[in-house]
């Protein structure tokens, strides 16, 4: 391993780098130079595609492929649109790379976006973050000022118009066809597919929806070929991924990784997480956002085989949902012995309801089944059945949705039964003990 | 019918320049934007407001109505001086989110939707700010509060009460 490479996050620490001025100093909007000057739109896919990266909004799509599914009927327009929606709970990492370092969104949407043969390309940001709106929208102004957007560019006679939209609040607009309902003008209900955004997207016309991550990727790649990318990285998890970390760790945060890393020494390095806090062990990992399957700290660690885990998406995945999780979205969750597993999975239960579009009867009505049975465990009044009812409902809502919002749903409860059922047991068993302050139910040996 | 009302002028330049972002015949592709705009002018989102952005992009009301009502951003009632936002998803309360939230409705003297009786303050639960690792936090219009204490709460809310 490239020991300590940073792709995306060299030089955030450098000052000014918010501005055109020293990003460019830093070696910024070379990609772009290299793409327009000396590039085909083809060769720049082909470069992508060998980088092997991929997709970084959660589900792990490699982006060159899902570039190359682009249909290019004649006349018509098409759509780069990135995903800054980031509301998965948990993530933060596209908010903090879009406002450390906007120009390198930019670029890469300039990159992309010729690739593709977009003239008019979208960044969808949550609204809830109108200041990062606004460092992105002067961002794009300097930009402009430079000759790198708009009309013309570097007089290549190719134009590029960039837009910038707030979503509403809504978590359910990170799922791309809502997102492109939502960029309509419209509720953010997810689409029946087929068609595919490929094919029909925005304003039906094809459309391709990337993640920021995955974007900002592309003037590395561009600047040092493919086959760097795909170099750096461990088997088909080529390449760097950004983490962002929070809970009981020493320090939180947004960190950088190759793929391929320990789990071991991402927690406890000081480089990285610094451990758990002092006096405190690790009880269980959320490892990719919110969705993904939590796991108890020891089957985090290793594997079920006994096999050290590592940060990749195959790595994390091993062992299937028995033993093991996913990747995700890089949303990494640490919880000590004083979190309760019921308290938080009722709180992500009332995640999920809250957010479910409501479209479909299985996510609608089994959020809220979900929310009001754990409420009901967590506050003392459970019975053994409601946790077999639990695990009922999140299969009846699984596979069964139209989009994936019913699967994360019924994940993270369906895990943390699997993994914590005794501690469920003890809330219905003891509802007294469960309910004082600061009560909680540890079982010695998943501690680490 | 509503009360007419409108964009102060410079908020009405910037509306059509945002009308104008959108593909031909895509202009309900603003109503976001301009539901932001409206809220950033009147601190909430009324009937007459959304009747006078449905008229600008020469759509129906109730095709702005559906849309406001669907995004949790938008006050449809009017709210207080400063509206506090607190996330209270899973990451934020593991680092402490809780103990920080019930402070603060001690304080305030309030629960969730409520307003304070001097008009300065409502306080409205949100989820995910994707802001987990900084938690606490909660969110007054563009501003994050990040790495809460009971101790910051009071600062805050004393500086804002001015
Ligand atoms: C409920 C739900 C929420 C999602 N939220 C996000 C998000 O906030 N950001 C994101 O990039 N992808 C999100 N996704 C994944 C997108 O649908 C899509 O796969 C992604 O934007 C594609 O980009 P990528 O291939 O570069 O990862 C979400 C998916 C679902 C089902
Ligand atoms: S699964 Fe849930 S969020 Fe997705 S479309 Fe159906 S109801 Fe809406
Ligand atoms: S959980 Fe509070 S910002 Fe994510």
């Amino acid at each position: 391993m490239a020991k300590g490479i940073k792709i995306l996050t060299e030089h955030i620490n450098t000052p000014g780098i918010e501005t055109f001025e020293v990003y460019k100093k830093s070696g910024g909007y070379a990609a772009v130079e290299k793409v327009i000057k000396k590039m085909t739109p083809e060769e720049v896919v082909e470069e992508v595609k060998k980088s092997g990266v991929r997709g970084r909004g959660g589900a792990g799509f490699p982006m060159g492929m899902k570039w190359s599914f682009l249909a290019k009927p004649e006349g018509v327009p098409r759509y780069l649109v990135c995903n800054a929606d980031e509301s998965e709970p948990g993530t933060f990492k596209d908010h903090f790379l879009m406002k450390s370092i906007p120009h390198l969104l930019i670029e890469g949407m300039i990159v992309s976006s010729f690739a593709l043969g977009a003239h008019k390309s979208f960044i969808y940001v949550r609204g809830e973050l109108m200041y990062v709106i606004r460092i992105l929208e002067k961002a794009i102004e300097e930009a402009k000022a430079a000759g790198y957007l708009g009309k013309n560019i570097l007089g290549s006679g190719y134009d590029l118009e960039l837009v910038v939209q707030p979503g509403g609040g809504a978590y359910i607009c990170g799922e791309e066809t809502a997102l492109l309902e939502s960029l309509e003008g419209k509720r953010g209900n997810p689409r029946n597919k087929p068609p595919f955004p490929a094919v029909k997207g925005l304003y039906q016309s094809p459309t391709v929806v990337n993640n920021v991550e995955s974007i900002a990727n592309t003037p590395w790649i561009i600047n040092n070929g493919g086959d760097a990318y795909a170099a750096l990285g461990i088997g088909r998890s080529t390449g760097t991924k950004l983490i962002s970390a929070s809970g009981h760790i020493k320090n939180p945060g947004v960190y950088e990784i190759e793929l391929g890393l320990p789990v071991e020494e991402f927690l406890y390095s000081d480089e990285f997480l610094g451990g758990i806090r002092d006096g405190h062990h690790l009880k269980a990992v959320v490892a990719g956002g919110s969705s993904v399957p939590i796991l108890p700290a020891n089957l985090f660690l290793k594997t079920a085989n006994g096999e050290d885990r590592l940060m990749s998406y195959e790595s994390l995945s091993d062992g299937g949902f028995a033993s093991g999780t996913m990747l995700g979205s890089g949303g990494f969750i640490a919880m000590d012995e004083t979190t309760c597993i019921v308290r938080n999975t009722w709180n992500f239960s009332r995640f999920y309801h809250h957010e479910s579009c409501g479209q479909c009867s299985p996510c609608r009505e089994g959020t809220g089944w979900m929310e009001k049975v754990l409420h009901r465990i967590e506050h003392g009044h459970g019975n053994m059945r409601d946790i077999d009812l639990l695990v009922d409902v999140a299969k009846k809502i699984e596979g069964n949705t139209i989009c994936p919002l019913g699967d994360a749903a019924a994940w993270p409860v369906a895990s943390a039964i699997r993994h914590f059922r005794d501690e469920f047991e003890w809330h219905v068993k003891y509802p007294k003990e469960a309910t004082m302050k600061g009560a909680v139910y540890v079982k010695e040996e998943v501690l680490v | 019918m509503s009360d007419k009302i409108a964009f102060s002028e410079d908020r009405l330049a910037k509306a059509k320049e945002i009308i104008l972002r959108y593909p031909e015949g895509k202009q309900k592709s603003a109503l976001l934007p301009l539901l932001h705009l409206a809220q950033e002018q009147f601190g909430w989102v009324s009937a007459a407001s959304m009747d006078y952005i449905a008229e600008m992009l020469q759509i129906e009301p109730i095709e702005v109505y559906e849309v406001a009502t669907f995004y949790t951003m938008f006050h449809l009632e009017p709210v207080g001086k400063h509206v506090i936002e607190y996330c209270r998803t899973g990451p934020c309360c593991t680092m402490g989110g809780e103990e920080v939230y019930d402070h603060l409705k001690t304080k305030l003297k309030i629960e969730a939707n409520q307003t304070t009786s001097n008009g300065l303050f409502t306080l409205k639960e949100v989820e995910c700010l994707a802001a987990c690792g900084w938690g606490p936090c909660f969110q007054i219009r563009e501003k994050f509060y990040m790495h809460l204490t009971n101790e910051k709460v009071d600062g805050i809310i004393e500086e804002l009460s001015k």
